[in-house]
């Protein structure tokens, strides 16, 4: 039987500490990705989703569309204790289940994601079988606005509103970031709220770095549609070079947070985040 | 049904070629709650039947191959056995990598239909014509690839796997007035069905073109060649140990699909014959030809790609006589 998560804070600064370990410890990139979903995943595993552990079959689905923010995902659910540290020292090491992206094999990952516009179709499935077998769970997608180029997150956006999926939330983390720059330079994404009250969700916007608004917006309880949060995040949010897209060891690199979308930290950038961290 | 030529008679037949599976689906979905159809916004007077008696069961999904598939993956995961059907290229070749990275990474019992193999859309013109489907499938080790030859293989092909837990590809021939003879529904998960004996050569056969093959085995042996006829009608688990045994003992084998002859039938005959060393060679006949502009019946497809019943003989006359014209 489900239980709710009740009030099982996660620390968000705690969850960036995590991050920023495992990130220079396996000298990879997707760290600024990583940091503008930590309050969308503390609101959701803090409370939102309701579940009594990973195995239990009427468990809240969460889908991470945008997989390369999978770190993240390890750093909460290693906190909670559903992911052993043993297993998350193993990031990105040799036969190791915690890559980049996230698999289905580990505790608490219901799908394994990577590539982008494909995560929605499998919540708006996951949603219409809780449908179909009776089933109160309701299913939960975090989706990057980039994602919103692939025709694959539309289609599934029409068929859940088709459907009247009112058990599935998407949250669109609203970094303005795409792989080679901004989203608004690359394919505009503007007025994104309205664009999916076209397609007949209820829209809703929130601050992405709020817990509390994430949870309220989250949680209240749906009309007859599915819902969508666009939460307005920082890339990078937490290390202040991050978000200003600073290169600090790497002086020759022009000024652009999509740099935190590849580059592993220094040593130097290293101790400038952790210390940051603390100081907050 | 004979086609008539008439409008009506042309939507009756329209109903009837996908009888097969639309009845074995009726029967499974009864004997099994699990079992959902999805369709691509297809099968208009096929799928009636199933959509009238099951209609909670049954989702038309809209013209979004993609996230048919990605739908599917979700209710799989959640214990659910769905069918998602199109146009075997619009099954099989849009959504691609949703099947990759849903059902088979995932190890879900999706179940993907796609209508038409081969030529059997073919005035429908090139965007209709699967001849790179099962190439395309077999590239994914976890997913089972099912190809019967007719409508009778087809319902007991559908029936003995629907239960698999894994994810299945079926390649579904359009045009259920054919039947194999000496086929007689026989289907056996990672086997090959053997229609007929014979020591000179063998004729491997893929699909509903299994039936060129069949009437060129009969005329061979009126000229005294004895071919053996099998039909490969499944892969992942391949056929390995049966064609073992079938090529062994033959100088000479011929592989005939309406299909490229990248990763389809040809490979695996090819593959088999280097792997085991056999000493049999392969002639292989498939579509060899990039895409012209040009479209046509079945038939005339066949015609046109040498791959009747008239270009099997051809070949086999080659192989056995080092001539085809005699």
């Amino acid at each position: 039987m489900s239980v709710l998560t009740q009030n099982t804070t996660i620390s968000p600064a705690e969850v960036r500490r995590v991050i920023l370990t495992q990130s220079k410890r396996a000298n990879v990139g997707h760290i600024g990705s990583s940091l503008s979903v930590v309050e969308i995943l503390c609101a959701l595993y803090g409370g939102v989703l309701r579940t009594s552990g990973p195995e239990d079959p009427d468990r809240d689905r969460f889908v991470l569309s945008k997989g390369h923010a999978a770190l993240a995902l390890y750093a909460v659910l290693s906190l909670k204790g559903w992911i052993d540290l043993a297993i998350l020292d193993s990031y990105c090491g040799d036969d190791s289940a915690l890559g980049v992206h996230p698999e289905a094999v580990l505790p608490g990952i219901d799908f394994s994601t990577g590539s982008l516009g494909h995560g929605l179709s499998i919540a708006a499935g996951a949603a219409l079988a809780a449908r179909l077998k009776g089933s109160g769970r309701h299913v939960y997608c975090l989706i990057s606005d980039g994602e919103c180029n692939e025709g694959s997150t539309w289609e599934a956006a029409m068929f859940a509103a088709h459907q009247r999926l009112s058990n599935l939330t998407v949250i669109v983390d609203l970094d303005g970031q795409q792989a080679m720059g901004l989203t608004r330079e690359i394919c505009n994404l503007e007025n994104l709220s309205a664009r999916w009250s076209t397609f007949g969700w209820e829209s809703v916007e929130a601050d992405g770095h709020s817990v509390d608004e994430l949870v309220a917006a989250l949680a209240s309880a749906h009309g007859e549609r599915p819902r969508i949060v666009v939460a307005r995040t920082v890339f990078g949010r937490g290390v202040w070079y991050m978000e200003q897209g600073i290169a600090i060891t790497q002086k020759h690199l022009p000024q652009r947070p999509v740099n935190w979308h590849y580059l592993p930290m220094s040593d130097e950038e290293f101790g400038i985040a952790m210390r940051g961290l603390e100081e907050a | 049904m004979k086609n008539s030529g008439s409008r009506c008679a042309a939507w009756r037949k329209l109903s009837e070629v996908r009888k097969a599976f639309i009845d074995t689906m009726c029967s499974l979905a009864e004997l099994d709650e699990r079992i959902l159809l999805l369709t691509g916004d297809l099968g208009y007077m096929a799928m009636e039947p199933f959509q009238e008696r099951f209609s909670a069961r049954f989702f038309n999904t809209g013209i979004a191959e993609q996230n048919m598939i990605g739908v599917a993956t979700g209710l799989a995961e959640a214990g659910m056995i769905p069918y998602a059907y199109s146009i075997a290229t619009f099954a099989a070749l849009r959504p691609f990598e949703f099947i990759r990275n849903g059902p088979v990474l995932h190890r879900l019992p999706v179940r993907v239909v796609g209508m038409g193999a081969g030529f059997e859309y073919g005035t429908a013109g090139q965007t209709h014509h699967a001849v790179e489907d099962i190439g395309v499938m077999r590239t994914l080790p976890g997913l089972t690839v099912i190809i019967p030859a007719d409508s009778t293989q087809a319902a007991k092909a559908i029936r003995s796997t629907f239960g698999l837990a894994g994810p299945v590809y079926y390649s579904l021939a359009k045009d259920d007035r054919i039947e194999i003879p000496g086929l007689d529904g026989r289907f056996d998960l990672g086997r090959m069905q053997l229609l007929r004996d014979g020591a000179d050569l063998a004729i491997i056969a893929m699909g509903s073109i299994t039936a060129e093959a069949v009437a060129a085995a009969d005329e061979l042996a009126d000229e005294g060649i004895r071919a053996a006829v099998s039909v490969v009608s499944n892969f992942h688990p391949d056929p390995e140990e049966d064609a073992v045994r079938l090529l062994r003992n033959v100088p000479h084998a011929i592989s005939i699909e309406s299909h490229t002859l990248s990763g389809g039938l040809a490979a695996f005959i090819a593959t088999v014959i280097a792997s085991h060393g056999l000493g049999c060679r392969l002639w292989p006949m498939g579509v060899r030809r990039p895409p012209d502009g040009t479209s046509g019946s079945p038939a005339n497809r066949l015609r046109k790609h040498g791959l009747n019943s008239f270009h099997v003989v051809q070949t086999a006359r080659l192989a056995i006589r080092g001539r085809g014209d005699c």
